[in-house]
């Protein structure tokens, strides 16, 4: 895969199920992808895709004890998260690896005060006195350009605003100085003018400490936005990935193309992900469709420079 | 003043609607510290077989304003008048008529189904409580929106867990059609469905529009949404409405800075889209304290002095187009 910066977060065959009463739901059905040092990778597709199981695996915190990582790598600069014990993947989550969820009312713990918060996060990766730790968690309020931060380290999460916690929530996130940050639809929540505000801090943020964002959306605006490049989720799979120019320019998914139409609708419904078709999982949906479709799953194949595509419909890329 | 096109008499005419929210302190005996000002002074009208679009931030009064129109909300001062009549003094057969006039789509298709009732009974609530119907006849109707709203009739007899969102917020549509309303307050209709299914209600709602003839107050955040299917288009901010205009004009030129931020916070879904990025300082003040003069003026990139003294009056700048600002 042709990304430029050296890449931080290598993810080779994931695989991550449910085990539920109604049968095994493939949430994250191999999934491949790479991030390099300060880009941005969007993850995108309809509710019940598994782009956010995808992102949960990612740090291990599937729900359990349903969820499991059957197969697959999660090389972070090259050592496998998936294998290492909870205790280990303790040191790794905050430090090297982070996430951002939707709701900033479920990140926060109510009854301590914002202070506590930052300042608890800040303990994992610092050794230092708490006069000095409070000094640090004011300056990353700061960072995260909170108005008066002096005041809001006393606050509770209940006195403040959706964007005011979701700020709080991000210098949480980045207080470790990560190298990969997963934000799970951060600004969902949010109203636009305050998400605006809030994806420039985001980008700020990258800027200064070349972080690694996957960005989990379902927001083409928000893609065309903050995205370096795109990948498109379907059914617990990548169906697509490219540039994010090329792919809102020329996507070569059906589904995509469908999901990039001014006004998108896709007949019907996705497949449920205990009980998958057996060929392509778009193939009920699919204008395109035919046998072939409905028998095998389609490789996901190069079809341009770092686009790829899942669809028999596609010629792969001669050059290439 | 604020009519865009010589229609006849609209169907709904807001005037000067007002609704302040006691903030009480004390345990016991509640003293009155405040009003949260949710809505301050909105005047609109809606013609028949007509939308107005009501976009806003949350908390900008967007949805006590369509409370007020159900009547689930009394106003403090102003009024609403269907048909010139004065939809808040209504009582007895006349309420009850009212309600089967104007009924009303939720957000969430997820709680506005009865889990434990069979769709057939959701929909034929508001036939049952608002208008003695034979077994037959409920029936009869229940078929008919069903079909309406591109449901199979088989659907009459399951229950709601059995549908997806899509396919419920089309029930929800069927039961607020089933008493033959003229007007429809839609409250987010789409934002709980996923993109590739919004398209397909919206659609069926201008469709329904132009067969019924009905009318909607459209209230949504979403301003893609709104432009789909709003004819016209009011912008509110903190309880009072900034802009309000046809709706290809005001998303083609919008006037007042809010409006112009919140179009511009709106991302178009484009690469290559031309960043005229507008980004506000600071947040939503609280309703219960807000600024003096132009609510919007501290967040305003153009304030002037006076802004902050004068609340500016709704100016029409073009035909149908009016606009609360100094700057015009």
């Amino acid at each position: 895969m042709a990304v430029a910066a050296p890449v931080v977060l290598d993810v080779r065959g994931l695989r991550a199920y449910l085990y539920t009463r109604w049968g095994v739901v493939r949430a994250v059905d191999g999934v491949s992808f790479a991030l390099g040092e300060g880009e941005t990778l969007g993850l995108v597709g309809e509710s019940g895709c598994g782009k956010t199981m995808t992102g949960l695996a990612l740090v291990r915190l599937l729900p359990e004890p349903a969820g499991r990582i059957v197969e697959g790598q999660v090389l972070l600069e090259g050592e496998d998260l998936v294998t290492k014990s909870e205790s280990e993947m303790r040191r790794v989550r905050g430090r090297r690896i982070s996430m951002i969820l939707q709701d900033p009312q479920t990140s926060l713990n109510p009854v301590f005060t914002i202070g506590d918060q930052i300042v608890e996060a800040l303990r994992l990766h610092h050794s230092d006195g708490e006069r000095t730790l409070a000094t640090r968690a004011e300056e990353a309020l700061r960072r995260v350009k909170v108005a008066a931060p002096e005041q809001r380290m006393r606050a509770y999460p209940h006195q403040m605003s959706g964007g005011m916690k979701q700020r709080v929530v991000g210098a949480i996130a980045v207080a470790g100085e990560p190298k990969v940050l997963i934000a799970d639809e951060p600004t969902t929540a949010l109203d636009v003018t305050i998400q605006l505000q809030y994806l420039a801090l985001l980008k700020e943020l990258q800027a200064r400490t070349r972080l690694a964002m996957l960005f989990i959306t379902h927001d083409f605006g928000i893609v065309a936005r903050m995205c370096d490049r795109v990948a498109v989720m379907y059914a617990g799979r990548i169906v697509e990935t490219g540039p994010t120019r090329t792919l809102f320019r020329s996507p070569r998914h059906p589904y995509t193309e469908a999901l990039m139409a001014s006004v998108p609708s896709i007949e019907g419904q996705p497949p449920p992900l205990h009980d998958l078709p057996a060929g392509c999982r778009f193939a009920p949906r699919c204008a395109y469709v035919d046998d072939r479709c409905r028998r095998e799953y389609p490789p996901i194949m190069p079809v341009g420079p770092a686009h790829e595509a899942a669809c028999w419909r596609v010629e792969p890329s001669p050059s290439r | 003043m604020l009519e865009g096109r010589a229609i006849t008499e609209p169907l709904i005419r807001a005037e000067n609607l007002t609704k302040h929210f006691p903030v009480t302190r004390g345990l016991l005996v509640g003293r009155t510290t405040g009003h949260v000002k949710a809505v301050d002074g909105v005047s609109f009208t809606i013609g028949r077989q007509e939308t107005l679009g009501l976009v806003g931030e949350s908390g900008c009064g967007k949805t006590t304003t369509s409370r007020l129109l159900l009547r689930l909300e009394e106003p403090t001062a102003g009024r609403v008048l269907l048909d010139g009549q004065d939809v808040h003094a209504l009582r007895g057969l006349e309420l009850s008529r009212y309600h089967t006039r104007v009924q009303a789509v939720f957000q969430d298709p997820w709680s506005s189904l009865n889990p434990r009732l069979r769709i057939r009974d959701t929909v034929a609530e508001a036939l049952v409580v608002n208008r003695r119907v034979t077994r037959a006849g409920k029936l009869e109707r229940v078929e008919e929106v069903l079909h309406q709203v591109g449901l199979p009739l088989s659907a009459a007899a399951r229950y709601p867990h059995e549908f997806s969102g899509g396919q419920r917020q089309r029930i929800a549509l069927a039961s607020a059609l089933a008493a033959s309303p003229e007007l429809i307050v839609l409250d987010e209709p789409v934002s709980a469905l996923d993109v590739s299914i919004r398209a397909q209600i919206m659609n069926l709602l201008k469709d329904l529009q132009a067969r019924q003839q009905l009318s909607f107050l459209l209230v949504a955040h979403n301003l893609a949404t709104v432009r789909y299917i709003a004819h016209r288009t009011a912008v509110m901010y903190l309880g009072r409405i900034v802009e309000q205009a046809d709706t290809e004009s005001l998303y083609r030129t919008p006037l007042h800075p809010y409006t112009k931020a919140l179009f511009a916070a709106a991302l178009p879904a484009d690469p290559d889209a031309p960043r005229d990025d507008m980004i506000l300082s600071g947040e939503v003040p609280s309703p219960i304290d807000p600024p003096s003069g132009c609510h919007f003026h501290p967040r305003c990139p153009f304030a002037m002095e006076q802004c902050s003294r004068v609340a500016p009056e709704l100016k029409a700048v073009a035909p149908g187009h009016v606009v609360s600002c100094h700057l015009y």
